[in-house]
């Protein structure tokens, strides 16, 4: 058995799951920058899970940094705030990497705009109390919250109020702040937790507040030192615990960290919540206590721009609405090996090919590889080994459900639990036989849904 | 370095998640691994057999080779010998078989290996029984002279070993038992690989190791047929054969290390495989103690090599929070 952890319930670890190479060493030493307000930004109405946003500003119209330009629809949904002040343009439509046309906003900088050091400072710098955060009320620290725009910022952009918030149906005794950070590549949740501590540590706690949790634990990954370092100086007086699990992809999913820290099993189709647990990023943390204690909404987001195929690779506090070649240009420009663009890491992001996709709340980094990165070699037939069973963390059959979905046999794809995959990706990277695992799967469960309609 | 960049097109691709891949890990790496952990047992069959080994190791490496190209070229398809499956079904048949048997048993088994034991089914990933065992049980029942125990001794053979009979058969035929010594090294009369337990111990746990072979399919077999031989011996205190003679003569290390590992042909989840390898140790150990023949490892891997979809269809994980 390996070390339990301690002081927690959990093993540190989760079954199965691969091991990528890391190549953290490219960005993580390359200290947050801000980048330059650019001429334009794009605001899209669909950046979090859940309804569009509506458009609450005209054409022509002038905004203010920070001033409502789109507002929430319904519950599960978020609110859109001007990263910058100037004029509303017409509006456009703008293809999110994940293939689906949205409306979105455009707005042409104008006049002063806060930069550089004076953004960081306004964004992250200040006081930020560890202590006499119970005169907040909880209702009012969801309510902020809600107000704020604030979705997860690691990456699956799910409305962070829905989460945060008093709940009568089902007790939360835990929030777990994630450092984790398992995807390749990406750095900016390592540097925000150097450079940026003290208001995550402020966010876990009003997060606690606004909750009812008793407990607060911070999980990050043992392949970094140095943030543990800093996130328990941070932490020291507050009763918050670092719990250090192992390096391992994808570890950093809510349902592997749950299972690695408390040892508590979500249920399949459930939510973390059903277990007490809240799970949150440690960038969505720092954005809760900007909003709660500053009133100030979410338009500003850390991104890395990294891998092979990126000249300066780097960690950059960016506007959210500044296109993706914008960043690309601040970094250098591509190396001219460069193959494949992605929003987000190579496990899960996104590949995209128009360089004026926008930077949305989602938006964990940008990573360039290079042909030789995402070189793989020809898909062959599958020769049953396995690999796929013994890395899935949802304990599912992947190349079952690859063949399922290529037959269309829906009694097959229903019997292998296609709608547990929350395509971590990992059966596809070890396959021996390179089958697109991943995609055929999402093909079945379109399939599965189409169905249940 | 310009010639490298002269040799990309300057196009940017879109492709679905993940974007890497494992690179260490492809079909043609894990055969060739099998390859490697065949190769303490070649060596051990080259030493003992001489030049036996070599003319039915060539005979059955190129029938196969042979055949694979034959095969794919009719059925208009790119030949797949570069994954080297092909050759790891060679090997294996000819370390199945007795290094005295005449050359066109080789032949004939290799084309049965290859063509009704894989290339009907679909080729490569797709049969459902190990190709090499469907020609060796093809041989066997063809040409019973020839591979029945009389095939492996030959009284003039200038090789010394091959004018004894195999240990499992002297056992069978007269009750004379071999020393554990002997059938450890591997210095008996037999099939070519399956006469060093040591030879397939090292070449058995290198694969486990690098997990190219599922430890859980030997680790199933072995236990379950020391469990029945133990059972055995206690039935009948008298016999000399004991559980260890059982372990290490004949061909079931071969067989659980080399044979019943192959992946197409075995269960998908760790449960199946372990599973799967209680049945071969099982089935081993009854046509051993029961059946007319003196070995039974073929046998035991075809017929769960049959029941495999079944313990897949058993075997189903149930995903992580799924209620039981």
């Amino acid at each position: 058995m390996r070390s339990k952890l301690q002081e927690f319930p959990g093993k540190g670890s989760f079954a199965h799951g691969v091991h990528p190479p890391g190549k953290k060493e490219l960005a993580a030493d390359v200290p947050i920058e801000v980048i330059p307000p650019p001429p334009r930004v794009i605001l899209p109405l669909l950046q979090s899970a859940g309804a569009a946003c509506i458009p609450k500003v005209k054409s022509k119209q002038q905004v203010l940094f920070g001033e409502l330009v789109a507002e929430a629809q319904g519950f599960v949904s978020a609110p859109l705030h001007a990263p910058l002040s100037g004029i509303v343009q017409k509006s456009v439509v703008t293809t999110l990497p994940n293939g689906r046309h949205v409306r979105a906003i455009a707005i042409q900088a104008e006049g002063e705009q806060l930069q550089g050091q004076a953004l960081w400072d306004e964004i992250f710098g200040g006081d930020w109390p560890k202590q006499g955060l119970q005169e907040f009320d909880p209702k009012r620290i969801a309510e902020a919250i809600a107000r704020a725009g604030i979705v997860g910022l690691g990456g699956a952009a799910f409305p962070t109020h829905v989460k945060i918030m008093p709940n009568e149906k089902k007790t939360v005794d835990t929030i777990m702040i994630n450092g984790c950070e398992c995807e390749p590549y990406l750095t900016p949740d390592y540097r925000l937790m150097l450079e940026a501590a003290a208001p995550i540590i402020t966010g876990a706690l009003l997060a606690a507040r606004a909750t009812g949790a008793r407990h607060i634990i911070i999980g990050i990954e043992d392949n970094k030192p140095k943030a543990i370092e800093s996130m328990k100086r941070a932490a020291a007086g507050t009763g918050i615990k670092i719990a250090v699990v192992k390096t391992k992809y994808p570890q950093g999913s809510e349902k592997q960290l749950i299972q690695a820290v408390t040892n508590r099993t979500v249920p399949l189709g459930g939510l973390p919540l059903d277990v007490g647990v809240v799970v949150s990023n440690v960038a969505t943390a720092a954005a809760v206590a900007r909003a709660v204690l500053k009133g100030r909404p979410l338009t500003h987001r850390v991104v890395s721009v990294t891998g092979g195929g990126i000249v300066h690779p780097k960690n950059l506090l960016v506007p959210i609405g500044i296109s993706l070649g914008e960043l690309i240009d601040y970094c250098g420009g591509m190396t001219a090996d460069a193959a494949r663009m992605i929003a987000g890491g190579p496990m899960m992001g996104f590949a995209f090919h128009d360089l004026a996709t926008p930077v949305t709340k989602g938006t964990s980094g940008l990573t360039i590889l290079t042909h030789k990165e995402v070189e793989r070699e020809q898909e062959t037939t599958c020769i049953r080994c396995g690999r796929c069973v013994d890395v899935c963390p949802m304990n599912l059959v992947p190349t079952r459900l690859a063949l399922a979905a290529r037959h269309k046999n829906l009694d097959l794809i229903r019997k292998y639990s296609v709608m547990a995959c929350f395509e971590c990706g990992c059966c596809a990277y070890i396959c021996p036989a390179n089958i697109p695992l991943v995609q055929l799967v999402r093909t079945g469960k379109t399939m599965f849904l189409a169905d249940r309609k | 370095m310009k010639a490298e960049q002269t040799q990309y097109t300057p196009v940017i691709h879109v492709s679905p998640a993940p974007h890497l891949s494992s690179r260490d890990l492809t079909t043609r790496k894990m055969m060739r691994d099998v390859l490697l952990g065949l190769s303490p047992v070649v060596f051990m069959a080259l030493y003992v057999f001489h030049w036996y080994a070599v003319k039915q190791l060539m005979i059955c490496l190129l029938g196969c080779l042979a055949a694979e190209a034959l095969f794919m070229k009719m059925r208009a398809k790119s030949a797949t010998l570069n994954d080297y499956s092909a050759a790891v079904t060679g090997i294996i048949l000819a370390l199945s078989l007795p290094g005295a048997a005449p050359w066109y048993i080789g032949v004939i088994a290799s084309v049965v290996a290859i063509g009704m034991g894989k290339v009907v089914f679909g080729g490569i990933g797709m049969n459902i029984f190990n190709p090499a065992m469907v020609g060796r049980a093809f041989v066997m029942i063809a040409f019973a002279g020839a591979m029945g125990a009389p095939g492996y001794e030959q009284i003039h053979a200038t090789v010394d070993v091959i004018t004894r009979a195999t240990p499992m058969d002297a056992f069978k035929q007269t009750g004379a038992v071999a020393s554990l010594d002997s059938l450890f090294w591997g210095l008996t009369n037999g099939s070519l690989g399956e006469t060093s337990a040591l030879a397939c111990i090292l070449g058995g746990l290198y694969l486990c190791v690098r997990r190219t072979a599922s430890w859980q399919i030997p680790a199933g077999t072995v236990v379950t047929a020391a469990a029945l031989a133990g059972i055995a011996n206690l039935v009948h205190p008298e016999s000399n054969w004991t559980a260890l003679h059982h372990l290490l003569g004949g061909s079931l290390l071969f067989g659980a290390f080399f044979i019943a590992t192959d992946p197409v042909t075995s269960p998908l989840t760790p449960k199946g495989k372990f599973i799967f390898g209680i049945g071969v140790g099982f089935f081993v150990m009854v046509l051993r103690l029961f059946s007319g023949y003196p070995e039974g490892v073929m046998f035991a891997v075809l017929l769960m090599n049959g029941v495999t979809p079944l313990i897949n269809h058993w075997t189903i994980p149930r995903p992580l929070g799924a209620i039981p």
